[in-house]
Order: C-alpha cells, then sequence, then structure tokens
C-alpha cells in the first residue's frame, strides 16, 4: 500500500494529456517502443478521429525510483472536455493526487480552471507541471504568474517538461513517488471498493473497474453491491496494464478490475461500493454528485423492429457512461424510444455516434420536450410532455411550465452578452454580485423549456469556455402556450411537433420550415412543409420536386458502377424516415429546434 | 434464351474530345499491335459456339482504322465467332472519317448498320466540344453513307452544352429529322471525373445549364421527335418502328454480351467483367498467355434484381413482372405494392399488360424508380 500511488492527469484541452501519459507508459516500458502507437490510452476509434479522450482508463505502471523502491503508479486517464466533468469527477475520486498540466504556450485556460476545482473539492495533491517548453512561444514567466494570481497556488515547486520531445519525464515520476501521498486505508476493515467505471464483455460478463478503500478482494470470495445487494462470486481480480493481467489479490489503495460473472447490467453501478457478502462494510463509500444533464433529446430506431435491440443496447451504454439517462418515450411518427438527458451537445453527439457503430444501431434523435401542466375548464390538471398529447386548446384554462433557477458564474467581460442571452430566453433577473474580483454571480429565473436544447452550449461559447452553469427546478409558472405542428404534404409529423411559447410560435413555425427545406432533398415528389397552430397556417415553404436523374448513357460499361452507386443511394435512404411519400434524413429532426446561432 | 451480343472495342482517337471520361489513346502506331492482340484474345474463345445476332464495333474512334484494318477485324471475328445471319453489325464513326469509299469497304464486309458521332450541327459548339468535324460534314457523312447502300443510320447528339440555348437545340434537331436517320440518340452532356470539362466546371469556368433547364430539353426533345414520327424507346434513344438498336437493347434487358478489346465489358447473365484498359497491359496479358481481365464480379439475385430495375425503367417496353419473378424470384406487384402505387399515382409508372412501364417522367426519373 505504502508503494502505491494513485494520480491522474488534468488539463485544459490540447495542452498534452494523451502525450504525456503516452511518455509515461513509454518511460516505465510496460509497452516495447515496437508495439507502441501514439495516444495508446485513446483506443476507441472516436477517440482518436476526434482526438479527444472519451471514456476514463487505467494503467497501472511499475517504476523503479531513485530511492532504488517499486512503486505502482496508478494513471487514471481521464477526459478533458467540458461535456464530461462528471466522468472526471469518478476518477479524481480514486485518486491522491493529480499533475496539473498546463501548455506553457497559451498559458491558463477554462478547463484548467474547472479541473483544478475539482482536483480541489477532492482534496487532491496538486502537482503542476508545465508543459510544451520546446516550442518557441513559450513563456513560462508568465504561466507562473497566472498559476499564482488566476489559480491562486503556489507555483515554487512547479514541474517543467515536453511531453513530445520526452523531457523532464523522470522528473515527473520522481514527483508523484514523493509527493502524492500513498493510500489510506485499513488493511483489516471489511472490503470497500468504489466502483468509478464498468465495461461490458460478451463472454465475461461486466468488467468492473474499481479502487479498493478498504481490505482485500480475492477470487472465490463473494462480492455484494451496495445499491441492490445483489451478489457475485468474484471469478477473476487483476490490474490494467495496457491489457487486463490476472492477479491473486487487490488490496487497499490498489486500482483495478474485478470480473464476477455479473450479465444483468443493471446490477453494477458506476459510484456504487462493493464489500463482502460475509463481511460486509456498515456504510457505503461517498458516491459523487449526480449528474444533470442540461440538453434532452428523444431516441428512437429507425425501424420500429429495433426497439428491443435499442433498449438493451442503452442498458450496455449506460454501463459505461452513467452520466447518460434516459426513460421510455413514444411518438405517434416514429413509435417507441427514450427520452434522454445529456450533459451537453458534445455528449449527444457522441452517445449518437456510440451507439450506432458500438452497437451497430440506425437512430433518430428528435426534438424533446418539457413536462408541462394543463389544467382544464372543468377543473382537471395534469402533465404533458408529449406535444401528441396536447390538449383541445379550447378546454384550456391555465397552462403552465417548469421553471428554474439558473446559477451562472462567469468572469464579468462576458456579463453583457449573458444577460443578452438568457433575456432572449425568457429569463429574469434575480440576482447579481461578484464573490471575487472580476467574476460575476448571475441567477436567472428562466422557463426550462428555453433551456433544454443549446443553451448550455451557446452559454459557453459566448463565455469562451469560462462560464459555468447549474440549475434547480423552482416551479410551474403560467405560461401562454400553443401547440406548433409541423405538417409534411399535409400529413401531421408528431416527433416535429412543439409546444411553444404564444409569442415565439410565428418566429419558431418559420424557422421550423426553413430548416426543413435545408435538411430534406429534394425527391420525386413535390414537398408542402407548414407550420400550424390550431389548424391556422402560420408558415410554409415547398422543397420543389426533382424532374431528371443524371442518366444519359447506360451501355455495357457503365452498368456495373451505375449499380454500385445505386446501391449505396439505397443504403442512404435506409436511414431515412418515410413520412407519407417522404424521406426525411435523422438530421431533420433535429434541426429544427436549433435557434440561430453566431 | 436471349441470344448473346459480340462487342469489340477500338480504342482509338485522333483527338481526344474534353468531356470524354472513356479510355482512348491518340497512338496510332499501336494500332497494328492492338489488331494482333484482339486475335490473340479472340483465339481464347474457340470454344464458343453459340451465334451472335449482334456485332457492335464502338469505341473511342473505330472509324480511325483503315478500311483495310476494318475488313481484316471483321473477317477475324467472323472467323472466329458465327455471326448469325441476319445479325446487326455496328460501327461507330466520325463524320470526318465517313468518307463515301470508308463506307462501302464497310458495307462490302456486311456491315449493316451505322453510327455517326454528329453530337452538333451548330459550328461553335462543335468547337466548345473539342470535335474535330464542322457541321457540313456531319450532313455530308449522313449522305455518303446513304450513297454506300446503308439503311440504318443513328445519329449522336448532345444537348445541355453551356450556351445552347433551347432554340439552338431545336434547330439541332430539326436539321437531324431533316436527314432521315433511321435512328437518333440524344444525350445530356454529362461531367466526368477527371475531364478537362470537370475541371472548367470545378474552377468555375463554365457553367452547365440548371437542373430545371436540363428537364427541359429532356421533355422538349421527346416531344419534337415523338412528332418527327421517331418512338422514344430508351432514355436517349429514338427510332423508327423496328430500327431500335438491337444490340444495346441486350443491355437493358439482361441478356448476355461478349466483349473484346481494352477495358470491353461482358456480361455472362449472372457474371460481370471487364478488360484492362490500356491497350499496352492488355496486349502484354495476352502475349503472356493471360486474358486481359481486370475485374470479375459475381451477381447474387439481388445485385441482379437491381440491375433489372434501374435498366427496366429506362425504357419504354418497361419491366415484365412475370418475367421478372421467373427469372429473379420476385414477385414486384406484392413486395413493393405500396412504392408502386405510389409510383402510378405520382404519373410515373403505368401498370398495362403484365408491364410496369415508365412513363416519359418516370423516365426522366429511372434511377430513382430503381429505388423502391
Amino acid at each position: 500500500m505504502n508503494n502505491i500511488r494513485n494520480f491522474s492527469i488534468i488539463a485544459h484541452i490540447d495542452h498534452g494529456k494523451s502525450t504525456l501519459a503516452d511518455r509515461l507508459i513509454q518511460f516505465t516500458g510496460i509497452v516495447e517502443d515496437r508495439n507502441f502507437q501514439d495516444q495508446i490510452l485513446d483506443n476507441m476509434d472516436i477517440e482518436r478521429e476526434r482526438g479527444i479522450t472519451i471514456k476514463s482508463q487505467v494503467v497501472s505502471l511499475p517504476y523503479r525510483a531513485k530511492d532504488g523502491l517499486d512503486y505502482t503508479l496508478n494513471l487514471i486517464d481521464t477526459p478533458g472536455h467540458v461535456d464530461f466533468s462528471y466522468e472526471v469527477s469518478r476518477s479524481l475520486a480514486s485518486c491522491e493526487g493529480v499533475l496539473l498540466l498546463i501548455d506553457a504556450a497559451q498559458g491558463v485556460q477554462a478547463q484548467t480552471l474547472a479541473n483544478l476545482y475539482l482536483a480541489m473539492e477532492h482534496n487532491l495533491e496538486i502537482i503542476i507541471v508545465i508543459n510544451k517548453i520546446d516550442l518557441p512561444s513559450a513563456d513560462v514567466g508568465r504561466v507562473i504568474e497566472q498559476i499564482e494570481s488566476e489559480l491562486g497556488l503556489d507555483a515554487t515547486d512547479h514541474l517543467e517538461c515536453s511531453a513530445k520531445m520526452a523531457i523532464g519525464i523522470e522528473e515527473i515520476l520522481e514527483a508523484i513517488v514523493t509527493r502524492v501521498p500513498p493510500p489510506q486505508g485499513d488493511p483489516e476493515a471489511p472490503l470497500a471498493a468504489l466502483i468509478f467505471d464498468a465495461k461490458y464483455d460478451s463472454f465475461r460478463g461486466t468488467v468492473i473497474h474499481c479502487r479498493i478503500f478498504n481490505g482485500t478482494v480475492k477470487a472465490g470470495d463473494v462480492i455484494r453491491f451496495f445499491y441492490n445487494n445483489a451478489s457475485y462470486r468474484v471469478e477473476e481480480v487483476g490490474h490494467f496494464l495496457l491489457q487486463r493481467e490476472k492477479r491473486e489479490s487487490l488490496g487497499t489503495g490498489d486500482v483495478g478490475y474485478i470480473i464476477a460473472g455479473v450479465k444483468t447490467v443493471s446490477d453494477v453501478r458506476t459510484g456504487d461500493t462493493i464489500t463482502l457478502e460475509n463481511r460486509p462494510c456498515v456504510k457505503p463509500l461517498p458516491g459523487f454528485k449526480e449528474v444533470k444533464p442540461v440538453v434532452f433529446a428523444s431516441i428512437y430506431p429507425i425501424a420500429a423492429d429495433d426497439y428491443s435491440d435499442l433498449s438493451d443496447s442503452l442498458d450496455k451504454f449506460k454501463l459505461n457512461d452513467a452520466s447518460f439517462i434516459y426513460e421510455k418515450d413514444s411518438s405517434a411518427a416514429l413509435g417507441q424510444g427514450f427520452r434522454c438527458g445529456f450533459l451537453g451537445l458534445l455528449h449527444l453527439d457522441i452517445v449518437q455516434e456510440r451507439l450506432e457503430r458500438e452497437f451497430d444501431l440506425s437512430i433518430i434523435i428528435s426534438v424533446p420536450s418539457v413536462r408541462f401542466r394543463f389544467t382544464l375548464k372543468d377543473g382537471t390538471a395534469f402533465f404533458v410532455d408529449n406535444p401528441a398529447h396536447y390538449p383541445d386548446q379550447l378546454s384550456i384554462m391555465k397552462s403552465e411550465e417548469p421553471y428554474i433557477r439558473a446559477a451562472l458564474m462567469l468572469p464579468e467581460r462576458y456579463m453583457g452578452v449573458v444577460m443578452k442571452l438568457c433575456m432572449e430566453k425568457r429569463g429574469v433577473n434575480s440576482t447579481l454580485n461578484y464573490p471575487s474580483p472580476g467574476r460575476a454571480e448571475l441567477t436567472y429565473e428562466m422557463p426550462l423549456a428555453e433551456v433544454i436544447f443549446d443553451f448550455y452550449d451557446r452559454f459557453k461559447s459566448i463565455t469562451q469556455g469560462y462560464g459555468s452553469f447549474d440549475y434547480d427546478i423552482i416551479d410551474y409558472r403560467e405560461s401562454s402556450l400553443v401547440l406548433l405542428d409541423i405538417l409534411v404534404n399535409g400529413e401531421k409529423v408528431d416527433a416535429l411537433s412543439q409546444i411553444v411559447h404564444r409569442e415565439r410560435a410565428r418566429s419558431r413555425g418559420l424557422q421550423a420550415c426553413e430548416r426543413l427545406k435545408e435538411e430534406i432533398p429534394k425527391q420525386m415528389f413535390k414537398i408542402a412543409i407548414q407550420g400550424a397552430i390550431g389548424g391556422e397556417v402560420i408558415s410554409r415553404t415547398t422543397i420543389s420536386a426533382f424532374r431528371k436523374d443524371v442518366i444519359a448513357k447506360c451501355y455495357g460499361g457503365d452498368i456495373s458502377r451505375k449499380r454500385k452507386l445505386l446501391e449505396k443511394q439505397k443504403k442512404g435512404k435506409k436511414r431515412m424516415k418515410m413520412i407519407g411519400n417522404v424521406s426525411i434524413p435523422q438530421s431533420a429532426f433535429l434541426s429544427v429546434l436549433k435557434s440561430d446561432t453566431e | 434464351m436471349l441470344s448473346p451480343g459480340l462487342y469489340i472495342h477500338i480504342p482509338f482517337c485522333l483527338s481526344k474530345c474534353p468531356y470524354c471520361g472513356f479510355y482512348s489513346t491518340t497512338d496510332s502506331s499501336l494500332i497494328e499491335g492492338y489488331l494482333a492482340a484482339l486475335c490473340r484474345e479472340m483465339d481464347y474463345y474457340q470454344n464458343w459456339t453459340e451465334p451472335f445476332d449482334t456485332f457492335y464495333i464502338g469505341g473511342g474512334t473505330p472509324s480511325v482504322l483503315t478500311a483495310r484494318q476494318m475488313e481484316r477485324l471483321v473477317a477475324d471475328a467472323r472467323r472466329a465467332f458465327v455471326i448469325a445471319e441476319g445479325a446487326e453489325i455496328t460501327v461507330e464513326t466520325n463524320p470526318a472519317d465517313t468518307t463515301i469509299a470508308f463506307m462501302q469497304v464497310l458495307y462490302q464486309t456486311g456491315v449493316n448498320r451505322i453510327s455517326i458521332g454528329v453530337q452538333s450541327f451548330n459550328d461553335d459548339l462543335l468547337t466548345f466540344l473539342g470535335r474535330r468535324h464542322r457541321a457540313g460534314q456531319a450532313e455530308a457523312a449522313v449522305k455518303s453513307a446513304r450513297e454506300a447502300g446503308f439503311e440504318n443510320i443513328s445519329i449522336d447528339l448532345l444537348y445541355g452544352i453551356p450556351g445552347q440555348d433551347i432554340r439552338v437545340w431545336e434547330e439541332t434537331l430539326q436539321q437531324a429529322v431533316a436527314l432521315h436517320p433511321e435512328h437518333l440518340s440524344c444525350y445530356q452532356l454529362t461531367v466526368e471525373g477527371g475531364t478537362p470539362l470537370a475541371q472548367a466546371v470545378s474552377k468555375g469556368m463554365i457553367v452547365l445549364p440548371d437542373e430545371n433547364l436540363q428537364a427541359d430539353f429532356f421533355f422538349r426533345t421527346a416531344e419534337l421527335l415523338e412528332k418527327a414520327g421517331y418512338h422514344q424507346y430508351e432514355v436517349s434513344n429514338f427510332s423508327f418502328p423496328g430500327r431500335e438498336s438491337r444490340h444495346n437493347q441486350k443491355y437493358w434487358n439482361h441478356s448476355p454480351y461478349l466483349g473484346l478489346g481494352p477495358s470491353a465489358h461482358s456480361f455472362s447473365g449472372c457474371e460481370r467483367r471487364w478488360n484492362r484498359a490500356a491497350v499496352a497491359t492488355y496486349s502484354e496479358e495476352l502475349t503472356a498467355g493471360r486474358l486481359p481481365v481486370a475485374e470479375r464480379e459475381a451477381l447474387d439475385p439481388e445485385k441482379l434484381r437491381m440491375e433489372a430495375l434501374f435498366l427496366g425503367f429506362r425504357t419504354r417496353r418497361g419491366i415484365c413482372l412475370e418475367e421478372f419473378r421467373v427469372r429473379y424470384g420476385q414477385d414486384l406487384l406484392k413486395e413493393k405494392k405500396i412504392a408502386i402505387d405510389q409510383l402510378i399515382t405520382g404519373g410515373f409508372v403505368e401498370l398495362s399488360c403484365g408491364f410496369l412501364k415508365p412513363t416519359r417522367r418516370g423516365m426522366a426519373v429511372a434511377d430513382s424508380l430503381a429505388l423502391i
């Protein structure tokens, strides 16, 4: 236990986290240089393609320090993007220290700050590492100044390195050994292990990633989950090098995996505590902050037959993305689906891609809704979150929508644009104060409906990443609501319907029509798109039919090529939803809600 | 049983048109070597006994061969294969090469159909298209062919050329019709990747007519030619009754065909294959004792069905539902009922005597029809 160090690297995006991780791995020699692949921890295709880390990964690095002793340094790699602060939090809960990595040319950035706050919340030892000192524009002096003034940290013991040129790597490893405290915990106490991640392996069941806080666990033990008291016999435990490696047991302070044949995916909950069946610990370990989704949308399978596949896949997916929230939903046009909560638009994007790639699903992500409350003239009151259940307009006595209190923290210089954004979203300013010089804290009361889609991303964008947003649902307030329907060739597409504020209805209607015109490709038949409220058409646009394919010649030598082209087009068509005789691509459903940005 | 067609490809041109995406070479010193290689390829098919009832010599520009070379080629083909009595034998020519002497030699060898690459009767457009003949030569070519005895003449024309007013096109059609060809092929100018035309378009130097105008050209052409007694039997092909290109029809009704020469395509009924494109490589393979096949593809029922659909919808004859069911194992009316009903209601297709026939509007979007 004294020879274990659990640490993480936190940094703003592109400050060199992955490269530094690569160098640490290379230095400790757990992979031969010829097997080395850059950004080796980014092994998900999406990660490599986009150059971002999505999932947390653990690597146990064996290191012989200058004092001659052998140590195990557990590196818990974390995502750097703002959408994934929940994932960062989970990993940090298993660490005792962090390397706070700062780009010597760029200096302290928004994520540096955000991640630092997270690390401080977890009371971690912070080792400041200034990276990219090889760049001509590197200005270590300025960075030190920033660290002291903006971060309020003492920068005297900072380290400098160039991950790219492999300079300063050994010093970093030494600092981890000497400055990050060894894990505390009682090996004799009952087992208390924190689940910080999990992956589903179709042969072995769920592979549980955990940090042992107290006690030990080995194959043959029967463990119990605090969450639902489900118990399982442990088949195997081990460490992560670049692959899983079996071990006799995992002890206090260790980070590793447990395989216990858990096929019921929902039994494993990240943040939960694992203990022993015959000698349980009394209280579970503190979990982490519950995630608050800020973007909501609904997911439907393109083919109704795929519903159960989608359901299974979401269960499995949730396993290693605990921040993803979902519940059943339905739509007349799109059938059975799920209403989901995401941590931001990037999160939504990634979830869609992962579902399609890892589970081979064709899905539509569509317009979501908040829960409105209607009181009818006869006195009955009920909630409606599906526009398809919107009551008859004439019978409505009162309509209400949920309001949130939004707590916005931002550098003072962005106040103007943020206030403008909130006003645009029908927000009412309730408080304003300055917790520290240059920092403003605003609270606004806003309708949740105005916030659900792209408020968060726009907020982040206009504050250049420095703004932070949190919210609580406060109450329902009376609001003048109407149902905006979209008709395609006279057929109502309920998946495109929105319950909107009366003042917004006309502009939303126009916007929806324009967006659809951009997204829906020309077809053999003319397409009339209309926005309507209560039967009255308030906006319309037409997509003309194409009259001719490019088909001039088709002789012997053209047939194979043409067939391949048509096969491809046919495949593309399958990914679209047919409404009547109109093929509507996935993107159209989501585009309808996008407001005019930038 | 569908009888096969024979195709020989002559990949030589005197000059390369800027819009053409086909492989051809201007190096006429390679012709003799090519002809010898062609003979070697024919030798491979010693065991081919089935008679061909169509024989098509295309290119490139077949008419860059000398009369003697043409004679030899046709004689070699007759020696190697059985060309049926009454077979349709077509040769493509460039108007500048269609001299009376050349035509007479061709006629003597038994060629009975000439396809002349006129493209336009407007000299400005001919210059733009990079063609090496002028309008006057086109008219003379048709006359020469007639004089030599040909009673089955086809003219190729292009529309949708940048700067071509629809009125200019109508004049072109009138001029063509005045020559009484038995057959006309009218093509929309298509931008093929890798051509000088494609480059000019991507640089914005040339602007093609928009899709609406293109559609106008298509429909106006059909209207005008039908009035003049021609029947639009395929998207781009018009003829007097009984004067359809029997060879080309084989492509559209999934008949088998054997293609010889560089880049020539063959279809066996369940497999497609095509030869190496470059003359040099084609010859080398044959010298080395190998068939100069570049690629093969086996077609499963699904692929065959897709082909039958897009090929069938190009022709006025349309798709015979019973034939389709027997040959490809799918009852279209049953399995694609909803889509077909939509097409009929939309006026793209009509059901008549067991055939699913495209209307003119349907032919214009033949590819999209095939996506049902």
